[in-house]
């Protein structure tokens, strides 16, 4: 038997018009934490995927080989028989049913399709006994918290007599004592010999559990580091995880910036299900006119909920602090009024919040700025097709009409199709987030270039996004978010990757 | 041909229910021998039919925001028994009679889109709800006796025709009307049409187009010799046109209609985009509560009764109607041309098979069937058009 549980050698795995890995390598020794690092789209989640059988053998390139014989999956199904099992970041439990019937789902104990509920239920006081959970098995699981929940899953996990167990992002719901918790039992497995990898932002809890770290970047496999000796911190990490040169795929632009626009004091929002929990804590931030202002931050970090809760309260819940725009305080306390208010914001899923993907071009171009083409009510014709014409030339929207449905169009059409519709509204102020996101270098580069036009034309602009060279190449000052504050706030000149990210994982990072 | 084909296959949603709809017709035309298409004939399926097509105006809206209204036909009961009691009991005036029972409808459309909207309780639960409710206090204010008879005035609602001038055996102002009608269906077409080729939209090659107006023309004036060769113009077919035309024009044109749509395909993004898509199922809710009045005032008046059964199932029609029609289960797409030429369908299989002498059990099994093969035509198309 080798020292290595896991190889996986040369795994190259292709999506249409993007390779997400690229020749990667992975060696998990038996019985060691293993953890995975590297920024949103590094493709550490694909790369899990390929070796838990979600992406079937042939889609990929390269071999597998677990406890030294290749392995050909085609299911999960077939992964968790030989013990390999991952837990999600995004936990899969179904809340009405009770805790052991949670931990035996779709390996249940029966006979001929008849459940054995006595040996259920000792089988699941025995792992809960294990993941040292002190809960009935009985208890449903939607009524315990996220922590226990968690501890549900890996009970799930070791029902399936796990050799190597995959932990996506386990403590990115966690508060600190829960984690701490995970932690711990994580090394408790490693004594009983089971093998972990971990895939966390969270660097601080990486150096502290790991045997060694593999950092991914832009699909490839950069290092893999040997936490052993004690010499590797996490800045070693940080500059494993960036360490990329930003050639010229930003245009260039000369900010003209002005006065304030708006200014956000003491900005604090709970959680929209979980009364109690603050999502955004006593944020404050600024725009200046022709100001491109970046928000950095780990997905989870409040990003998106800082900007919907400032658009017009759609997300959160007892919204407290002041907004003001142009010296002078407004509320926005509906999305109409945020849209009266001169307020913009372009979502982070396109297809989920931003379009109608059955209505066409020009329907959803029009629709916030709907009252402008109307006089009593009734939509002018020919103005609205004018105006839908005017933002595809302006927007270069690649489209043979204004009639084609949105839901046909590639990322970047959708995309410019979605900023046309607000642009259309004539705001002052814009909120983008995460505004390239699955859009070709090419479209990236024209999105950047509306942004710097928009700026320039005295509009704030806000963009929120993961990337951080993106944020680096477009903005002219950065505010760093980490769990729900803001932990920097850096000029562009000052700005590193580095620095970016010593914020961002300040504070447990998500 | 390959243009042809493909024509055909870009519009055979579009098309695909009117050709069903002729052939349907055809088909009877020819089973009972020509009986389908003689001018009575064609005048009662008018007067046959309206009530379940006004609900489907109302209907396709209240589908097209993604939800379902089972109530209608419970509603349209209990607001023609409050008609009967204010006609016939209080002696009021039918103007005052139809008028407040308009009003009643509309507040049990708000009671329901109280509900649905704001409480965010699903609509098949609140409207299965509002079908019990509303059929029990049908039951109540009508003591389980039927009322009749109303005013000759209130009758002519659903049984009048509009009056005719001159001594000529064909009735000149349903032949003037569907000239004019005509005229006005040609330049909005033209029109159109100039618009759509300046801005580089497809439009339909000229001779297809010449044939369509062509055609569409016939058909119009056809139908109207036929009403003129038996007693006119009915009222209510003036009624219907007026709230088709309304409709079309408020879901095409208007801002409350698109934001309808916009509701019905993507709620989040809608309310994203600054729609109040509260306020707006509200009002799809009060509407459906009016046009399930007007239904049931014209059910009553057609009766010349209110009873306690009135309006039984009238829902499935509406709702089959939409359907059939293209509106989509899901929400945002229908028209309400479309849930026309739906309840038309049924309408026609209805009276085709009564005349041919088929029981009402057949019937219902047939358009059972009809409904089945109608949504499943549509899904098999969507599938085949998001594959090209």
């Amino acid at each position: 038997m080798s020292e290595y549980i896991l190889e996986m050698r040369n795994i190259t795995k292709a999506f249409p018009g993007v390779k997400a890995l690229d020749n990667v390598n992975l060696k998990v020794r038996e019985g060691e934490i293993h953890s995975l690092c590297g920024e949103n789209g590094a493709g550490k989640s694909t790369l899990m995927k390929v070796l838990s059988g979600v992406y079937p053998h042939g889609t990929y390139e390269g071999d597998i080989l677990f406890q030294g014989t290749v392995c050909e999956f085609k299911d999960i199904k077939q992964s968790e028989e030989l013990g390999i099992v991952i837990i999600h970041q995004e936990l899969a439990l179904i809340p009405y049913l009770s805790i052991a019937e949670n931990i035996y789902l779709g390996n249940e104990r029966a006979e001929k399709g008849i459940m054995n509920w006595n040996e259920t239920m000792t089988g699941a006081r025995e792992l809960l006994d294990m993941v040292g959970l002190s809960e009935n098995p009985n208890t449903q699981v939607g009524s315990i918290g996220v922590g226990k929940q968690q501890l549900v899953e890996i009970a799930k996990a070791l029902s399936k007599k796990v050799k190597l167990l995959i932990l996506d992002e386990p403590t990115a719901a966690l508060n600190e004592d829960d984690s701490e918790n995970l932690l711990e039992l994580m090394l408790e497995f490693k004594r009983q010999g089971i093998s972990c990898i971990l895939i966390s932002h969270k660097l601080n809890e990486v150096s502290k559990v790991s045997d060694s770290v593999t950092i991914l970047r832009d699909g490839q496999t950069i290092e893999t580091l040997n936490m052993k000796g004690g010499e590797v911190d996490e800045d070693r990490i940080i500059r494993g995880m960036v360490g990329r040169d930003l050639t010229n795929r930003y245009p260039e632009r000369t900010p003209k910036i002005g006065e304030v626009i708006l200014e956000i004091k003491d900005w604090t929002v709970y959680h929209e299900l979980q009364p109690g929990r603050k999502v955004i804590d006593n944020v404050r931030l600024n725009i200046r006119r022709g100001e491109v202002v970046g928000i950095a931050g780990l997905m989870g970090s409040g990003r998106t909920e800082l900007a919907m809760s400032i658009f017009g309260r759609a997300y959160g819940r007892n919204i407290t602090g002041t907004l003001r725009k142009d010296g002078k305080d407004i509320r926005n306390q509906s999305i109409t009024e945020a849209i009266e208010n001169g307020f913009a914001y372009v979502t982070e899923d396109r297809k989920e919040y931003g379009l109608i993907l059955m209505d066409d071009i020009k329907r959803n171009i029009s629709l916030t700025g709907l009252s402008k083409l109307a006089r009593n009510m009734v939509i002018d014709d020919r103005e609205e097709i004018l105006v839908a014409e005017d933002m595809r030339k302006k927007l270069k929207i690649k489209t043979p009409n204004i009639l084609q449905k949105t839901g046909n169009l590639s990322g970047g059409n959708q995309q410019k199709v979605v900023l046309s519709k607000w642009i259309y509204s004539e705001p002052d102020i814009l909120i983008l987030d995460e505004p390239t996101r699955g859009i070709d270098v090419g479209a990236k580069y024209e999105i950047y270039a509306i942004i710097h036009q928009l700026a320039n034309e005295g509009k704030g602009v806000l963009v929120i996004s993961s990337e951080l060279p993106e944020i680096l190449g477009i903005c002219d000052r950065i505010y760093v978010m980490s769990a729900g504050r803001m932990t920097g706030e850096v000029s562009r000149e000052q700005a590193s990757q580095e620095t970016l990210m010593r914020y961002m994982t300040k504070n447990g990072g998500a | 041909m390959e243009t042809l084909k493909k024509m055909f296959k870009n519009n055979i949603r579009q098309y695909g229910m009117i050709i069903a709809l002729v052939v349907i017709m055809i088909f009877f035309q020819m089973i009972t021998g020509g009986l389908l298409l003689e001018p009575i004939n064609i005048t009662n399926l008018i007067l046959q039919n309206s009530y379940i097509l006004v609900l489907a105006i109302g209907m396709v809206l209240v589908i097209i925001t993604g939800h379902i209204d089972l109530s209608v036909g419970s509603v349209a009961a209990f607001v023609g028994a409050v008609a009967a009691i204010m006609m016939v009991d209080m002696q009021l005036h039918p103007v005052i009679a139809v008028l407040v029972s308009l009003i009643v409808g509309g507040l049990i459309g708000a009671w329901q889109g109280f509900w649905v909207a704001y409480v965010r309780i699903p609509a098949f639960i609140v409207t299965l709800a509002g079908m019990l409710l509303f059929r029990g206090l049908t039951m109540i204010v009508l003591e389980g006796q039927s009322i009749a008879p109303f005013p000759g005035g209130f009758q002519k609602l659903s049984s009048g025709f509009i009056p005719d001038f001159g001594n000529t055996g064909t009735n000149l102002v349903a032949i003037l009307a569907g000239i004019i009608f005509t005229v006005i269906f040609l330049i909005n077409e033209l029109r159109e049409r100039k618009s759509h080729k300046k801005y580089n939209f497809e439009v339909l090659p000229s001779g297809l187009f010449l044939l369509k107006l062509v055609l569409i023309a016939a058909v119009i004036n056809a139908f109207t010799y036929m009403l003129a060769s038996y007693a006119g113009l009915p009222n209510i077919l003036i009624l219907l046109l007026v709230l088709i035309i309304i409709y079309s024009f408020v879901m095409n044109k208007t801002v409350m209609g698109r934001h309808i749509y916009a509701l019905g395909g993507n709620e989040k993004a809608a309310a994203l985009s600054g729609v109040k898509t509260k306020k707006v199922t509200f009002w799809v809710f009060v509407n459906m509560g009016v046009m399930a009045a007007i239904s049931g005032l014209i059910f009553a008046a057609r009766l010349n009764a209110a009873t306690p059964r009135a309006g039984t199932n009238f829902e499935l029609d509406a709702i089959a109607a939409s359907f059939i029609g293209g509106a989509s289960a899901t929400g945002g797409i229908g028209t309400v041309f479309g849930a026309i030429i739906g309840g038309l369908v049924m309408g026609v299989l209805n009276n085709g098979m009564s005349l041919v002498g088929l029981g009402i059990d057949w019937q219902q099994g047939i358009k059972g069937l009809v409904l089945l093969a109608a949504v499943a035509f549509d899904i098999y198309n969507k599938k085949k058009s998001s594959a090209a």
